[in-house]
């Protein structure tokens, strides 16, 4: 109810914007009066845009502005005539019997109170209004007020204005102690230091306050603090999602370059342009194409059997709503599937901005992460990849081509697994007769010494075998070298630790007429192979001598395999003779001592192809292929099938200036543009198997139209420049709103995710415009100067005590009659409990952390895939921010206190208060430490102190204020149960201490301060910021 | 074993604690205000008022009051358990006509060369009405009066994930709440000691992991809480090392204190909430155990779910098995009527997994030995206990399985089943549906429905009606529409109401 009655406060920008935000809740007479965002808009929007819309109209007749409903329609009759229906064509038709009647009989009628409601419309003079959040930002004037004095910048008088309207009166400031630790809270997330706290409540000097704001927005911590809210819109995480949700070693990478981002206070409009569209600027650095895993936050699915074209799409659709959110505070996916009546995001308009990210590409890259002098190497390497890509596209085509032809090519060979087929040996035979002899058993054979004892074996051999195939379709050769207790080590060698080392093999069919004929084999694998004997080592043809071979050194005494395949299937006849011979030349009696032989028939399909993986990609539907598939099939095609001089010379130069400058890369993912480009359409209800019209990348209509854009499509790159420009009305706004929101705990947008017909009104749209034109201009989009001008204000530092007097009126505080009270985030929830402890770990970016967590909630993660490894000495006690964030299983510390799922982007948190929460906070593992750790620091540095000191010194540690009496008091008869029960149950003492006891202390005394520690820590006020 | 009054009784227990507190609190003496104590004395009951888990009025009188939701996940094939066809056995071998595949996406079958594979499971029939099982569910089978079974479901979606969420929220998008949520929300619960959304799990782990007991936008105090299967039974729940209950009391009274006069100096209604929530954090601590101690049940009972039964030998070689699940899935079962009878409003019981691509005859014959006997003793024991009237049992897997045998790439020969929306079998019993019962209808081939299809959003509206819900009023605010469990689709189906 609420939402409607303020839109029918919107009833005409006319009124001015001060007359439509005072209303809170009342309902003026004007409720009674048509509202044409509210009433008229959706009639027009469901009934009439279809024929008379933005579009190509019916009769060239547009109802989408006032200037059109003024004109005249075909005819000459005027379409609206303000305040007179009955001049009105557009009422009389609607009214017509006839067939003049809109909307014509095949449409769907407009009902007896629509028509009402038009020509009321009408008669009400046909006001039209533009929704509020799509005209341009104004640069309001700055209101006057009474209480100068309470003034200390423009936005206080925007905020007092309305107060005074109501004859309200401001809080008083909140006392210096809660002022520091709002600020601490806010802006680094981490609670005062008690000197600190101290020397600001001394300070007494005016600036004293706007010093303490500079110091901590210089604070590296800024950076992680601002930065955890911005990840929270780019649904950042650690792991893919879906059913595998596999771990992405690289994410680390774009957070940290958000920390640093923002501690650096990139204006937020390069800060935007970057993470859009960083790898499109020229000269892109690394750091800029790094910036672009924004877009990367998107989930990916492998789970086995999907189609990777519709999960591909599902993360442009991710994208392309993520910027409708992030930026436009539009929820834009409503429009995927079809137009909404209420929604200014047409399915048009949605395809459109969709276009710009479906014509990108998901890639990789290599980010240098060290090395010697990375600026000049990157500037070396830049011109070189440049080629290069270009050289890539250029050979796309062809690749898609042979893809195809590949593809088809293989389904259209038969079927079947490979299947071992049994040979009869005819005979075997070594080069040395007289030193060697080879004796069939059954299938296999075994060799041994002529003369006597092994010695007397040669050191070099090669065999030949003749083995006899029943009629079959040949499709390769597998050789199975066998243990034997006869044997040195068992075998399967003769060399005196079991090894052998196979250096060549060749096969050849006995063809009575036609004599020998070599059998071209390839695809050499092994089930085991010594490092460095692989089984690609093995010399095929008739090539002698060669160094290397297959040996099984590591694995003697059982048995292996290798195997090689033809080239294509080849029938043989029953009996059909083929000659084996092979080759051990690596001497020192490195040779074969029992093995049998096997041909092999099935597993058709592109056995053509030297390399089975490349043919299983190959075989696979092209849209059941993942990225590394595709990738690795374009590698396999530009370097083994067309070998292609270009890439390889310029992959040649990048590697030779690479190892110059001694660099080591991260491979981070990040997004490119495509091979080749990739034409969009519009979706028949969003699904990706029915593309209807094709649309080209661009910009809302409701918005104003990008510029200097030429006749080409547009790109990333011109929509980020569009997203930022001066024109447009939404990104400063929605920008400033976030930033107040974490300053206030709420927006000044109240629907920060919806600045849409849906949401709701600015509670002071003067300030919120005032704010967003400073923005870009004074400020320069600095994220800093922003939060310094709002900290700064008296409106920040009010009291936020309740004020039982107002908030019958305004219960949910929409006038800033004070400050607002609320839980901190869960990660911050961690790391006040650990700093105050004295435990947290300051640093600052680098790989995600494993704090503990439960065993079998790690375990419940995807056939345990995953294992989740905890992290070790400072590590454990790494901001929660740094936490590793497993989409399927996050760690149940964030949940618990309302962590996005990082599934999509989060504007604005929940905050729920549980019991699971109080069971968390008194009896997790990383709670408890806390408490132990906070009640040593505490005892440790001030051993000989009074327990009224130490209670001080503890309260102080986490809620920065001195208690006051009775809350020392309560402390005071906890700590006195507590003593009386440890001193008693001092088993129970020492496990209450836990890893931290201060050995001057008993250990019973110990106890009982980690109670009352405990007890402070779980206060509601230490999770608060006030 | 723990006193059993102090959980059973929270009203006698309120009291003693109050008076507990203004005698501690009058004995003290120190700075607090009357206001305070006053404060404090009438906290508890405005608390009891904001709560968001205090049972909530229904639209209309409901039949089922709780809901245990077993989900056998990878889904189980319904042509082996419950949907016999003769037709597809006499066909076993054939490929199918085109015109059935031609618009089919399969996640692994090549559609070129798949062929049906037949069942080589006896079905017989059961009980007064008759229903057909497959020898594979001889304990399930004899439950048959009281089952509706509906054979005529289908899902948009064929991926397992998306499949999933799409049977707990209601379409494939994260962020949804699922349904255990929505009913915690829309009801509340009637435990003041335990959550309203209970989630247990035996072996391997579910692949959708936390989206499927998520809260999505709706509050996270109605989020799923995972029972776990080792150490305490609910995250957190036991004190730490050294710290025994009396001083966990002695902690919380200075802490209301604490709580209690900032609250009268800021008056924010959340620090009352606070409290509130460290209170019952604190019943929570008392009845969970007491929920876990099995010494009240009857050898009987335990051997009637099958609770301690070893896991067969060489089980290890099954895709579903993880060390102790027989037993875990029998005391699961167990848990979830004891979970039920103390009020909790929502039970998922996850099974991982049915997923048979291959090897399909001997792996569905573990997991069904594994579930048979403990879920037809849940049904049985709800039965005798007077609960199974409200208690409504939903047996489900996220789609059922192709009446073609999988060729993947890389198979010798099919001996397994892919994935298949298009027709498959779910049951329900208890909670007012109608026991004994065959819904709905697949063709002689089980390829599509032929008769009363049912899309997974109609068995959300039907599920919904069961507890006192219209599925249309039940909206949440979210993204600027009042988003519903049902999507934009789902339809009451009436013919199931007993």
């Amino acid at each position: 109810m609420r939402a409607r009655r303020l839109l029918a406060a919107a009833a005409g920008v006319a009124f001015g914007w001060l007359a439509l935000a005072v209303v809170l809740a009342e309902d003026g007479p004007e409720a009674q009066k048509v509202d044409f965002l509210r009433d008229v808009r959706p009639i027009l929007a469901e009934h009439c845009w279809k024929c008379h819309g933005q579009d190509d109209p019916e009769s060239g007749l547009r109802l989408t502005s006032r200037e059109a409903i003024l004109g005249r329609a075909d005819g000459g009759k005027t379409i609206v005539v303000p305040g007179d229906p009955d001049a009105s064509e557009l009422v009389r038709r609607i009214e017509a019997t006839d067939d003049e009647r809109m909307p014509p009989e095949d449409e769907k009628p407009l009902s007896v109170e629509q028509r009402q409601l038009l020509r009321q419309w009408v008669a009400e003079g046909a006001v039209w209004a533009n929704h509020w959040a799509f005209e341009p930002v104004r640069q309001p004037q700055v209101p006057p007020v009474r209480n100068r004095r309470w003034v200390r910048n423009p936005i206080d008088c925007f905020v007092l204005a309305r107060l005074e309207q109501r004859g309200w009166e401001p809080s008083p400031e909140a006392d210096r102690y809660t002022l520091i630790r709002r600020l601490y809270y806010d802006l680094v997330g981490l609670p005062p230091p008690v000197d600190e706290v101290d020397r600001f409540v001394a300070d007494t000097s005016p600036d004293a306050y706007e010093r303490l704001v500079d110091r901590l927005l210089s604070s590296p911590h800024f950076g992680e603090r601002w930065g955890r809210h911005w990840l929270d819109l780019a649904h950042y995480a650690d792991s893919d999602g879906y059913e595998k949700d596999r771990a992405r070693p690289d994410a680390y990478r774009y957070r940290d370059w958000v920390i640093e981002a923002i501690n650096e206070d990139i204006p937020y409009d390069r800060f935007t342009i970057e993470q859009l569209a960083g790898d499109l600027l020229p000269d892109a650095t690394a750091d800029q194409k790094l910036a672009t895993a924004f877009l990367r936050q998107t989930l990916t699915n492998e789970e086995g059997g999907v189609d990777q074209e519709e999960y591909r799409i599902a993360a442009v659709f991710d994208r392309t709503e993520t910027v409708g959110t992030v930026w436009l505070g539009l929820t834009i996916g409503c429009a995927r599937c079809h137009d909404h009546k209420y929604d200014p995001v047409t399915q048009r308009d949605y395809y459109q901005l969709f276009a710009f990210f479906n014509n990108s590409e998901e890639v990789t890259f290599n980010l240098p992460v060290e090395g010697k002098d990375l600026d000049l190497y990157q500037q070396r390497v830049a011109p070189l990849e440049a080629a290069l890509a270009e050289r890539y596209r250029q050979l796309a085509p062809g690749e898609k081509e042979w893809e195809t032809n590949e593809h088809r090519r293989i389904l259209a060979q038969p079927e079947g697994t490979v299947q071992e087929v049994s040979v009869k040996i005819v005979q075997a035979q070594s080069l040395h007769p007289e030193q060697v002899r080879m004796e069939i058993d059954n299938d296999a054979i075994r060799v041994t010494s002529a003369g006597g004892g092994p010695d007397e074996l040669p050191a070099a051999d090669t065999y030949q075998i003749e083995i006899e195939l029943p009629a079959m379709e040949l499709t390769g050769l597998k050789l199975y070298a066998l243990a034997d207790a006869e044997l040195p080590q068992k075998g399967p060698g003769w060399a005196p630790d079991g090894n052998f080392v196979l250096t060549g093999l060749h096969v050849e069919v006995v063809d009575p007429q036609e004599g020998a004929v070599t059998i071209a084999l390839h695809r050499p694998s092994a089930g085991f192979a010594a490092s460095g004997f692989g089984a690609e080592r093995v010399a095929l043809g008739t090539r002698a001598g060669s160094p290397g071979g297959w040996a099984v050194k590591g694995k003697t005494g059982q048995d292996h395999w290798i195997q090689w395949r033809t080239y294509e299937p080849i029938a043989v006849t029953q009996g059909t003779r083929l000659r084996v011979r092979l080759e051990q030349h690596y001497g020192d009696r490195h040779l074969l001592g029992r093995l049998r032989l096997v041909a092999l028939t099935g597993g058709y399909r592109g056995l053509h192809l030297d390399n089975e993986e490349i043919a299983g990609y190959l075989e696979m539907y092209p849209e059941k292929r993942v990225a590394r598939m595709r990738e690795r099939l374009f590698d396999y095609y530009v370097t083994e099938v067309i070998r292609d001089e270009e890439v390889a010379r310029l992959r040649r130069e990048i590697a030779k200036i690479t190892a110059e400058h001694r660099v080591k890369f991260q491979s981070v993912r990040a997004m490119g543009t495509p091979l080749l480009p990739r034409p969009s359409f519009i979706f028949h209800r969003g699904e990706f198997l029915s593309p209807t019209v094709a649309v080209q990348a661009g910009t809302p209509a409701v918005l104003p139209p990008m510029r200097g854009v030429d006749n080409s499509e547009p790109t990333r790159l011109d929509l980020a420049r569009w997203l930022v420009s001066p024109d447009n009305p939404l990104t400063s706004r929605v920008f400033v709103n976030h930033v107040w929101q974490h300053l206030f705990g709420a927006g000044l947008v109240r629907t920060p995710n919806d600045f849409g017909m849906r949401g709701e009104l600015p509670t002071h749209p003067e300030l919120l415009d005032w704010l967003a034109s400073q923005v870009q201009t004074k400020l320069g989009w600095s994220r800093k100067q922003l939060i310094r001008m709002i900290v700064c204000s008296a409106t920040y530092r009010q009291a936020s005590a309740r004020r039982p007097d107002y908030e019958a009126a305004d219960p949910e505080n929409r006038l800033l009659f004070r400050q607002n009270r609320f839980r901190l985030e869960a990660e911050t929830v961690r790391d006040v409990h650990l700093a105050a402890a004295g435990l947290l770990s300051e640093r600052i970016g680098g790989p995600s952390v494993f704090p503990p967590m439960p065993e079998d909630l790690a375990a419940l993660s995807y056939a345990n895939n995953f294992t989740w490894t905890t992290s070790r000495g400072e590590d454990r006690y790494r901001r929660g921010m740094y936490t590793f964030f497993k989409r399927t299983i996050p760690h149940p510390n964030l949940t618990m206190f309302d962590a996005p799922d990082a599934n999509l982007p989060c504007v604005q948190r929940t905050v729920s208060n549980t019991p699971l929460q109080a069971l968390m906070l008194l009896n997790n593992e990383v709670h408890v430490e806390a408490a132990q750790a906070l009640a040593a620091d505490i005892l440790r540095k001030s051993a000989a102190a009074s327990d009224t000191a130490l209670l001080v010194a503890i309260w102080r540690r986490c809620l920065a204020r001195p208690p006051q009496e009775h809350e020392l008091a309560a402390l005071e008869t906890l700590l006195a149960s507590a003593r009386e029960y440890y001193s008693a149950h001092v088993e129970d003492a020492t496990a209450a201490v836990g890893s931290h006891h201060a050995s001057s202390i008993p250990v019973a005394e110990q106890a009982a301060w980690v109670v009352v520690a405990r007890t402070v820590l779980n206060t509601d006020e230490m999770i608060t910021r006030e | 074993m723990r006193p059993r009054a102090n959980c059973d009784r929270p009203g006698w227990q309120a009291v003693a604690a109050q008076l507990t507190r203004r005698h501690y609190l009058m004995s003290a003496g120190y700075g607090i205000g009357l206001a305070a104590l006053r404060w404090l004395l009438a906290s508890e009951a405005q608390a009891a008022e904001r709560n968001p888990l205090a049972p909530k009025p229904t639209h209309f009188p409901p039949r089922a009051k709780s809901c245990i939701f077993i989900f056998l996940e990878g889904a189980p094939s319904q042509l082996d358990l419950f949907d016999p066809k003769p037709k597809l056995n006499q066909h076993h071998g054939k490929p199918l006509p085109e015109s059935l595949t031609k618009e089919v996406r399969f996640a692994f079958i090549k559609k070129e060369t798949a062929v049906l594979m037949g069942s080589e499971r006896k079905f017989t029939r059961h009980g007064q009405c008759g229903m057909e099982f497959s020898d594979l569910l001889p304990h399930l089978a004899t439950c048959a009066d009281d089952i509706l079974m509906v054979r005529s479901m289908h899902t948009d979606q064929f991926n397992h994930h998306p499949a999933q969420l799409t049977l707990f929220c209601g379409r494939p998008f994260f962020g949804l709440p699922s349904v255990g949520a929505w009913l915690a929300w829309g009801l509340g619960t009637e435990s003041q000691n335990l959550p309203a959304f209970v989630v247990l799990s035996a072996g391997r782990g579910t692949s959708g992991g936390a989206s499927l007991w998520q809260s999505g936008f709706l509050p996270s105090m109605f989020a799923g809480v995972v029972f776990r299967n080792q150490g305490e039974p609910v995250l957190n729940l036991v004190n730490p090392p050294g710290i025994p209950a009396e001083l966990q009391r002695k902690g919380l009274d200075a802490l209301k204190q604490l709580n209690a006069s900032r609250m009268e100096m800021l008056n924010d209604p959340e620090i009352e909430s606070r409290i509130a929530s460290y209170e019952l954090a604190f019943r929570m601590q008392m009845a969970a155990p007491e929920l876990i101690d099995l010494s009240d049940e009857t050898q009987q009972t335990l051997d009637m779910y099958g609770v301690g039964r070893p896991d067969p030998p060489n089980s290890n070689r099954f895709r579903g098995y993880a060390p102790g699940h027989f037993h875990q899935f029998a005391l699961n079962c167990l848990l979830a009527r004891r979970l039920v009878e103390r009020g909790v409003r929502f039970v998922q019981i996850n099974h991982a997994s049915w997923d048979h691509h291959s090897n399909l005859p001997p792996e569905l014959a573990h997991n069904c030995q594994m579930a048979d006997q403990p879920v037809a003793a849940l049904l049985k024991d709800l039965k005798r206990r007077g609960l199974l009237d409200t208690t409504l049992v939903v047996w489900a897997g996220e789609f059922g399985r192709t009446p073609l045998g999988e060729n993947r790439q890389g198979y010798a020969r099919p001996t397994g089943r892919d994935h298949h929306p298009y027709a498959f079998t779910i049951w329900m019993a208890g909670g007012g549906v109608k026991g004994g019962t065959v819904y709905g209808e697949t063709d002689e081939l089980g390829w599509g429905v032929v008769r009363d299809p049912v899309h997974v959003n109609d068995f959300h509206a039907t599920l919904l009606h069961l507890f006192g819900l219209n599925h249309l009023k039940l909206t949440h605010r979210f993204q600027g529409l009042d988003a519903r469990l049902t999507g934009v689709g789902g339809r009451v189906i009436h013919e199931w109401l007993a």
